[in-house]
């Protein structure tokens, strides 16, 4: 991955009606990385990738697509796309399907080879129509990739998949990262991106409230989570100083910490059965779940 | 991806089938035509594979004009050359204008409503291929309504047509199908996949009616088929065929012609503005 940059909005905001959907908005995709978007529903991320394709025009900025207007079709050559919501001919095969996609890119896989890669082989001969809603992701995946694009933008692609396909998926999107793809994913999913992204953009109310690495994003989010075995009543404990906040499940005492090492050697001390003893930093999704809250407030 | 690698480096690197990512952006002639050629077989196909488009408008004109020039009125055709004729073009532009009116209109509404379009834009599909390639599937539908139609008139229908006038009636059929076309597409621009149905259905039945096609129109009516595509079309299938048409031909060609150009630059604007 280096820091040329594939895609771009600057300051860019667009309304719908009273809507506010971005508001001074600045993204890049850089080359060689895989940018996952998240963000609330509403938050904007399908208008900054139909912005980013020059599906719409933005109200005030700046969309780049390989440092051109988005609309070129020479610029269009280089990307790969998969909607959110989107119907296809249900009378056409899949192979007829991604041949079509295929035929309008200048030196694209052929349908086999992206149906192998994509490991959806087994619904080639089959009509659009009579897959299930997960095959059907599985099929534009394989379009989407066809045409061998340099920039790969995926609205929402594993929804609907059962486990074994979204690993599969999650398989091939690294593969591609691997041979010099970029990638932009805008998923609800928060261990996709947690698994995936080199970069994570979180997006709350049109703008952007934090970019970095997962680690970077996690970091965001000082509290530790400790858990522990314990005969420890929660109403003592949430009196301590540095506890946020206890809850009891069974044996089990789940306390949230702004310093957990303080509070674990209070834990020992207190109780010398204690067992089972935990200390996790805060994941991807309680950081941007108080990242966005903090946003929306 | 070697990390230091700039674009240039990239965009020179040779392209091999077994690479996952394109090395070059350059569209050759060859492709652009394929890609146009692709467009135009995949919805063919899948309009030949929709039974409840396919078989009426493939097989329904024929099967009319049989049930009336033959069964029904068989032996009044046989003595009226002039109503044999008039019956065989009345269906003939029935079936031009079906697969025009109906599947571009209703499938480019269906395709607007449900995101395909949208997603086309997004790709790299050159410019019109989806529109030309719903015109060439209509030409198609009307290529095959002529053989059917040519091959029941002379043995079935008692009409005797000459091979340059079969010829010349295809030309007709084939290019005929462009206004109805444009008229699918421009109720295909402004309705909603629901209300397209409907309102093509207007469109088709008004034009068989008020067109005087199938019906002789009464003389006070008359001036309303002027406004009709449907009437140019069935005037200029009658002069091919031999018999004399209202008013001279090269006034249907034109306003055939500046229906379809007024249409579907209409069409075009709004698609561009609207989506």
């Amino acid at each position: 991955m280096n820091n040329e940059c594939l895609a771009e909005l600057s300051g860019v905001s667009k309304r719908f009606g009273k809507i506010v959907a971005l508001d001074g908005l600045d993204l890049e995709v850089r080359r060689g990385e895989l940018l996952a978007v998240l963000g609330p529903n509403g938050a904007g991320k399908t208008t900054a990738i139909s912005l980013l394709l020059g599906l719409r025009q933005p109200d005030s900025g700046t969309a780049r697509l390989f440092g051109q207007l988005p609309l070129r079709v020479e610029t269009r050559r280089q990307v790969g796309v998969m909607m959110q919501e989107v119907t296809l001919a249900p009378e056409l095969r899949v192979r007829e399907h991604i041949d079509l996609f295929a035929s309008y890119y200048p030196d694209p896989l052929s349908a086999d080879a992206a149906m192998e890669m994509t490991d959806t082989m087994a619904l080639r001969d089959r009509p659009y129509g009579k897959l299930s809603s997960g095959q059907k992701r599985q099929a534009q995946f394989a379009m989407a990739i066809c045409g061998r694009p340099k920039l790969l933008f995926l609205d929402e692609p594993t929804v609907g998949l059962d486990i074994q396909a979204r690993e599969l998926m999650w398989a091939t999107l690294r593969q591609l990262v691997e041979e010099g793809c970029s990638i932009v994913l805008t998923t609800h999913y928060l261990e996709e991106a947690e698994s995936l992204a080199d970069r994570v953009a979180v997006l709350a109310k049109g703008r952007m409230v934090a970019s970095g690495t997962v680690s970077e994003i996690r970091a965001h989010v000082v509290r530790k989570r400790i858990s522990c075995a314990t005969t420890l009543a929660a109403d003592e404990v949430a009196t301590w100083p540095e506890v946020q906040s206890v809850s009891r499940d069974q044996q089990r005492l789940h306390i949230t910490a702004s310093h957990a090492e303080t509070v674990v050697r209070r834990l020992l001390a207190a109780d010398e059965d204690l067992e089972e003893l935990e200390v996790r930093r805060a994941g991807l999704a309680e950081a941007f779940t108080e990242l966005t809250q903090e946003a929306v407030s | 991806m070697n990390g230091t690698q700039t674009a240039g480096e990239v965009m020179d690197t040779p392209s091999v089938e077994t690479g996952i990512v394109l090395r070059t952006g350059r569209m050759t002639g060859s492709r652009l035509l394929r890609a146009y050629l692709t467009e135009a077989k995949y919805e063919s196909l899948r309009m030949l594979r929709a039974p409840a488009f396919a078989i009426p408008f493939l097989g329904l004109p024929v099967a009319l004009y049989l049930l009336f020039a033959v069964l029904l009125f068989g032996d009044a055709m046989r003595n009226d050359a002039k109503a044999a004729l008039y019956t065989f073009t009345g269906f003939d532009v029935l079936g031009v204008m079906g697969p025009g009116l109906f599947g571009f209109g209703i499938t480019l509404a269906m395709e607007r409503e449900q995101g395909l379009l949208t997603l086309k834009r997004a790709l790299p599909m050159p410019a019109g291929a989806s529109l030309l390639a719903k015109l060439l599937m209509a030409m198609l539908f009307g290529a095959v309504v002529t053989v059917t139609m040519l091959a029941a008139a002379p043995t079935l229908g008692h009409l005797p047509i000459s091979a340059g006038q079969c010829l010349a009636l295809a030309a007709v059929n084939i290019l005929g199908a462009m206004p109805f076309c444009a008229l699918g597409m421009f109720i295909g621009t402004r309705m909603s996949g629901k209300a397209a149905p409907a309102i093509a259905n207007l469109f088709y039945l008004a034009m068989i009616y008020l067109s005087g096609i199938l019906l002789p129109m009464p003389k006070s009516m008359a001036a309303i088929a002027l406004v009709s595509p449907a009437y140019h079309l069935d005037q200029l299938a009658f002069r091919v065929l031999g018999a004399a048409s209202q008013g001279p031909a090269w006034v249907h060609v034109a306003i055939l012609a500046g229906v379809t150009l007024a249409l579907t630059a209409i069409s075009v604007r709004r698609l561009a503005r609207v989506g």
